[in-house]
């Protein structure tokens, strides 16, 4: 079992170190800025039901792509164009989690969007930010050769 | 997409608690008028919203911290001073996703008799298509005065135990997730909560119409003709029933609450916001699939 992926430590540092509301709120909107949709190669729309993110109200479509290295990279489609919190799920977890050791992006924790957004968001939002978050872990153990953790 | 007939002209009960963009765009500046917007994105009023709009969110503000409640008459008196709001402002809701928080939010100002309010059609999500006015600029309204109101749930709300009546008395229930929700099948995936609750299914007798039904695909209302036609005579749920709408928490339920009891004029309408997540997770009571 590896340990929290580099980067994504990093982001979750970056994070902490602002603590007011407003301040963490801005921050995560200039990520939901940075976000680009899956480049045209990879999907077109009609998208695959087989990518659709389960309880994903924002309508959320997640692709993992092997690299040559055997790591994935992962791409991101947010159909509702509201969604800035999927955009900025789908950035983070893109940024800090493409090309990283697979055995360490496999054991993620799956609550991730909670330590991100707070305990604020609703339990529909929760849901489908954790569902995008599931769709990767599942795609790093799948390829990993690793079974989900139970119990 | 074909624009909506005017509100005036769609035959509902009280045309003064829906009004357009345009009956927006026309009073960003008007004092007696105060825009709240209210979403389930966190991020999205700090984003962007209609210039002068204060955010009410549902969770920090409407909530009670420590017990699933809404806060007290103290506490919305102090929301409302807080946003520059008084007895006599009209207070008009708009939001994400087809407006669900900002019916919500709407609902619970009922709780506080604020009846000053209004909803705008669309959402929020019309008024960015029509390319109309955004900013990022937080208002700060002058504090106001707001006497402390009497709460009452009495009109509005029903608890577990009056649902639980309600159900034995073979009264009407409107459940209005998804199907797939209504039949306990929605999917869920090792280590997710499944819809948080330990079992899936619905309340037993309750009707399935999802909330999403009384809208058309630009967000705004259909005509109160084709709303009873949903409601009344595909469903059998009636102007003189008595009846209780639920959903998951009770946001998309108040969107549904919002049809029936202010487009359609339902006299008696409340919404369970217990909901699926208290009932799917209660001891002993019954479930349908």
């Amino acid at each position: 079992m590896g340990g929290v992926p580099r980067r994504l430590a990093g982001f979750l540092e970056l994070l902490e170190a602002v603590p007011d509301r407003a301040d963490r709120i801005q921050l995560l909107i200039d990520v939901a800025d940075r976000f680009r949709e899956v480049p045209p190669e990879i999907a077109e729309r009609p998208f695959p039901e087989s990518r659709r993110v389960p309880h994903c109200e924002s309508e959320a479509f997640v692709w993992a792509v092997p690299r040559p290295d055997g790591t994935l990279d992962f791409h991101f489609a947010v159909e509702n164009p509201q969604g800035i919190s999927a955009r900025a799920m789908a950035v983070i977890l893109d940024e800090t989690l493409s090309g990283a050791p697979l055995e360490e992006v496999a054991w993620v924790p799956g609550d991730l969007p909670l330590e991100i957004f707070g305990n604020e968001l609703s339990m529909g939002k929760s849901m489908g930010l954790m569902g995008m978050v599931g769709m990767v872990l599942a795609a790093a153990r799948s390829r990993a050769g690793v079974a989900a953790r139970t119990g | 997409m074909p624009d909506s007939d005017p509100i005036e002209q769609r035959g509902y009960a009280d045309t003064d608690v829906l009004v357009s963009t345009d009956w927006v765009a026309a009073r960003l500046d008007d004092p007696a008028v105060r825009l709240v917007e209210s979403n389930e994105d966190p991020l999205v009023y700090p984003s962007n919203h209609i210039p002068g709009a204060v955010e009410v969110d549902w969770t920090r503000d409407l909530n009670d911290p420590l017990r699933r409640d809404y806060i007290g008459p103290q506490q919305f008196a102090a929301l409302m001073e807080r946003l520059g709001i008084t007895p006599e402002t009209t207070v008009v809701f708009y939001g994400d996703k087809n407006n669900w928080w900002a019916a919500y939010a709407y609902w619970v100002f009922q709780l506080f008799g604020h009846d000053r309010a209004k909803l705008m059609d669309g959402g929020r999500l019309k008024w960015e298509a029509e390319g109309r006015p955004m900013t990022r600029e937080v208002p700060r309204p002058a504090p106001s005065t707001y006497p402390v109101p009497q709460r009452d749930d009495s009109a509005v709300r029903a608890f577990r135990a009056e649902v639980q009546e309600h159900v034995k008395a073979r009264r009407p229930l409107v459940d209005v997730r998804s199907p797939e929700e209504y039949r306990g099948e929605r999917l869920h995936m090792p280590e997710y909560p499944n819809e948080g609750a330990l079992r899936g299914g619905h309340i037993p007798g309750a009707r399935s119409i999802p909330w999403a039904r009384a809208v058309n695909e630009d967000g705004t209302f259909k005509p109160a003709d084709e709303l009873r036609q949903i409601y009344a005579a595909e469903n059998d749920v009636e102007p003189d029933d008595d009846v209780v709408v639920y959903c998951r928490i009770g946001e998309r339920s108040s969107h549904t609450w919002f049809v029936l009891s202010k487009l359609l004029g339902y006299p008696k309408v409340r919404n369970y916001d217990g909901s699926w997540t208290e009932w799917g997770n209660s001891v002993g009571v019954p479930v349908e699939r």
